[in-house]
């Protein structure tokens, strides 16, 4: 039975927290490193992509919501979604001919390219900003709660409740669903097998005939629908603030990094490392251990290894290790 | 032409200097409040609060030399003390304020009188600055608050907390001069009181995820959480994290978290959860709230009171000394808020001017039952409240 309760607390207090996260991260780390694999740079506005894709959403789904069209139980930002991914598209792909394409007909040097996309952080921040403000934002309905502590007590009779937010339940299927389809796009599909062949040399692939501005054009709609996608997700199960957006950056490129860049199946496993990482380190492990320890061993402390003020640190050092162990990431990606 | 020019300038010096050496007619207040931040919810009732006080004196026709005065707004941020300073800066230089009613949280009102008010010798009453801190800060006697110190708010959440029966809580505070201050005074009053507090944690304002902080606080254990945060920021994503998984359902809320703002984010998820503010209760209160709803706001918001009274202290002293110099001012605010003489309430600042002229003496009390202690703070009288069907309930004064 103490075990139960110990098992119960952490999958409610680290568990689903950290796969939620880890969903969310993951998603983002993907959209950056398919940029980095195929347009070879780092790209830095990437995080306010997902603002801005998030704060469309956000839009339509007010839109939605004041002519009373819902889905319930499920959120009515998912029908807004389409909406958010079209825009971003839209604003991706302008940015690309306005800005990038100049500088890759230039053949510019990825670090020149890296400078530019910090420019294109700082307008699509200050344009997320001018149209939404900088305050929080909420904007779910629906159903809150797959399974509420609550409930899950009255059912069970355990001392520790397990809550499962419908938020946390969308991102982690979504999630599943959107990096299957990703993979299955990659390697079944010409346009995917194309973009790979691009990634993996340049040249190689433009003598086979592939029309480079297409594939360029395919990773932009990719990118602003992952980044769209991570962007609300992120946003419904904690809450959309522009400022949030740009201080996810940090994290994201961790797990793309930690995962080995350009790699789409190490963006996904350093993202997961990078969430459970932060959750379980600074954890306060007493209520578990109290539980599933004999009570001689029970810990008088709160066998916390980090105070929570230090959860951004956490993906430092993982990158730090990493990039001095292994500088090309865990699963086989390019060297920074 | 140089020479012509040389003199023009001297001429308006002058001109200027001895515009503001004479009698003193026309003056400026600065109510430098936080507008924008994460108290923004209760700046705009105390703004308010002091610009009634101020509309009343004028229209009452009597202040001294028929003088007008003009209240000038300034952003004090309540996070950013050089945001608040810069804005204190603006309301003296440039507004050409004569005295300060502000500012609003705890570490930007230190900053802004240290680096502006006590440089210039300018009189600064905050209405609300809570931190212990401030009690020892070096003030040349020209600072005062009409909140009292967090010291005191400790004792009485413990009193609060241990009527209700609970002996073991956790604790999380927002990380800067209150939140911390609040935190350590409460945290030593009830283990003096016999309580134990399983965990005190920081929790930083302006993220969007508290699940992390609210799960070393779960593990931790308590039968209630107390959250010395902020209502628009930390303190409500505690508290929407705590909910979310089922880690704690009663909340202990001091002064910062008493508003309708929360209510409205959790409404009944909230039921059952206490707290505190520093409040005044009685007639005095009570004719106050009626004159903020005819003046269109709301009254009984934290700290509404104390900004009508810093205000009427302010000119009060000014019309009792004819004097706008801030040393001149303090030692007149100090007799003004203590008496002895005639009780003055709200709504009567015209009849307390007449007093002054006249003469006499008045003891101010004000819409928060005014009585200064030690460097210049309130005593301080609390409101308890609960949360009952998602509505903020008084149930008594401690």
């Amino acid at each position: 039975m103490d075990f139960l309760n110990a098992l119960v607390a952490l999958t409610n207090f680290v568990i689903i927290p950290a796969t939620a996260y880890g969903s969310q991260l993951a998603l983002g780390a993907l959209g950056v490193t398919l940029i980095y694999g195929i347009l070879r740079f780092s790209n830095f506005a990437h995080g306010d992509t997902m603002a801005f894709g998030a704060m469309v959403t956000i839009l339509v789904t007010w839109a939605f919501q004041k002519m009373g069209v819902s889905i319930a139980p499920l959120p009515t930002a998912l029908l807004a979604l389409p909406f958010g991914i079209a825009a971003t598209a839209a604003l991706v792909i302008g940015t690309d001919r306005a800005v990038y394409r100049f500088y890759r007909e230039k053949k510019a040097a990825p670090v020149t390219l890296v400078i530019v996309s910090m420019g294109v952080m700082f307008v699509m921040n200050g344009l997320v900003r001018f149209i939404i403000g900088v305050d929080d934002q909420r904007f779910g309905d629906g159903a809150r709660f797959i399974i509420s502590a609550r409930d899950f007590k009255e059912m069970t009779g355990l001392r520790e409740g397990l809550a499962i937010k419908t938020s946390a339940g969308l991102t982690i299927i979504t999630a599943v669903i959107v990096v299957a389809a990703l993979f299955w796009f990659l390697n079944k599909t010409r346009t995917g097998k194309s973009m790979r062949a691009y990634s993996d040399n340049e040249d190689l692939a433009l003598l086979s005939g592939i029309n480079p501005e297409r594939v360029v054009m395919v990773t932009w709609l990719i990118v602003a629908a992952l980044a769209t996608i991570a962007g609300t997700l992120y946003g419904l199960d904690k809450s959309f603030k522009p400022f949030t957006y740009f201080q996810l950056l940090l994290p994201i490129f961790a797990s793309a990094i930690v995962g080995g860049l350009g790699n789409p199946l190490g963006a996904i496993a350093g993202g997961f490392l990078i969430a459970y990482s932060e959750v379980a380190v600074t954890y306060a492990w007493k209520k578990v251990l109290t539980y599933s320890l004999p009570e001689s061993f029970a810990p008088e402390g709160l066998a916390q290894l980090l105070s929570t003020d230090y959860k951004h640190a956490v993906s430092f050092v993982i990158l730090i290790i990493v990039l001095l162990f292994k500088p090309t990431g865990l699963f086989k990606g390019k060297s920074v | 032409m140089r020479k012509l020019l040389l003199a023009t300038t001297a001429a308006i010096t002058t001109a200027g200097a001895a515009m503001a050496g004479g009698h003193m007619k026309d003056v400026t207040i600065g109510v430098l409040v936080a507008f924008t931040g994460p108290l923004e919810s209760l700046a705009p009732p105390i703004a308010e609060g002091a610009e009634l006080a101020i509309k009343e004196v004028n229209d009452s026709g009597k202040f001294v030399d028929g003088g007008v005065i003009t209240p000038v707004r300034g952003d004090s941020t309540c996070v950013d003390a050089g945001a608040a300073t810069a804005a204190a800066e603006r309301l003296i230089t440039a507004e050409g304020a004569s005295a300060i009613m502000g500012a609003m949280c705890s570490g930007a009102t230190g900053a802004v009188f240290t680096n502006v008010s006590r440089p210039n010798g300018i009189l600064q009453i905050s209405p609300s600055a809570t931190s212990p801190g401030l009690t020892a800060l070096e003030d040349d006697n020209l600072f005062f608050r009409l909140a009292p110190s967090d010291a005191r708010q400790g004792e009485v959440m413990t009193d609060v907390i241990m009527d209700k029966g609970f002996k073991e809580v956790a604790l999380t505070y927002t990380n800067n001069d209150y939140g911390k201050g609040l935190a350590d005074s409460f945290q030593s009053a009830f283990e003096a009181a016999g309580g134990t507090v399983t965990i005190s944690a920081a929790h930083e304002d302006g993220k969007s995820d508290y699940s992390a902080e609210v799960g070393a606080l779960a593990s931790a254990g308590g039968e209630v959480l107390v959250v010395a945060g902020y209502a628009d920021q930390g303190g409500a994503g505690v508290i929407q994290a705590a909910l979310d998984s089922g880690a704690f359902d009663t909340f202990v809320l001091p002064d910062g978290m008493v508003t309708s703002a929360l209510t409205d984010r959790f409404g009944a998820d909230l039921d059952g959860s206490f707290g505190q503010n520093p409040s005044a209760s009685g007639d005095a209160a009570a004719s106050y709230e009626q004159m903020a709803e005819a003046a269109g706001f709301d009254g009984s918001s934290p700290y509404a009171k104390e900004g009508y009274d810093s205000a009427a202290l302010i000119m009060l002293a000014m019309h009792a000394t004819g004097s706008t110099e801030g040393k001149v001012l303090a030692e007149k605010v100090w007799e003004l808020a203590n008496g002895p003489g005639e009780k003055i309430y709200p709504g009567e600042l015209g009849k307390a001017m007449e007093i002054l002229s006249a003469g006499g003496a008045i003891d101010y009390e004000g819409a928060s039952s005014v009585n200064l202690i030690g460097p210049g703070e309130a005593s301080g009288s609390y409101r308890e409240i609960v949360v009952e069907g998602g509505e903020i309930k008084e149930v008594g004064f401690r």
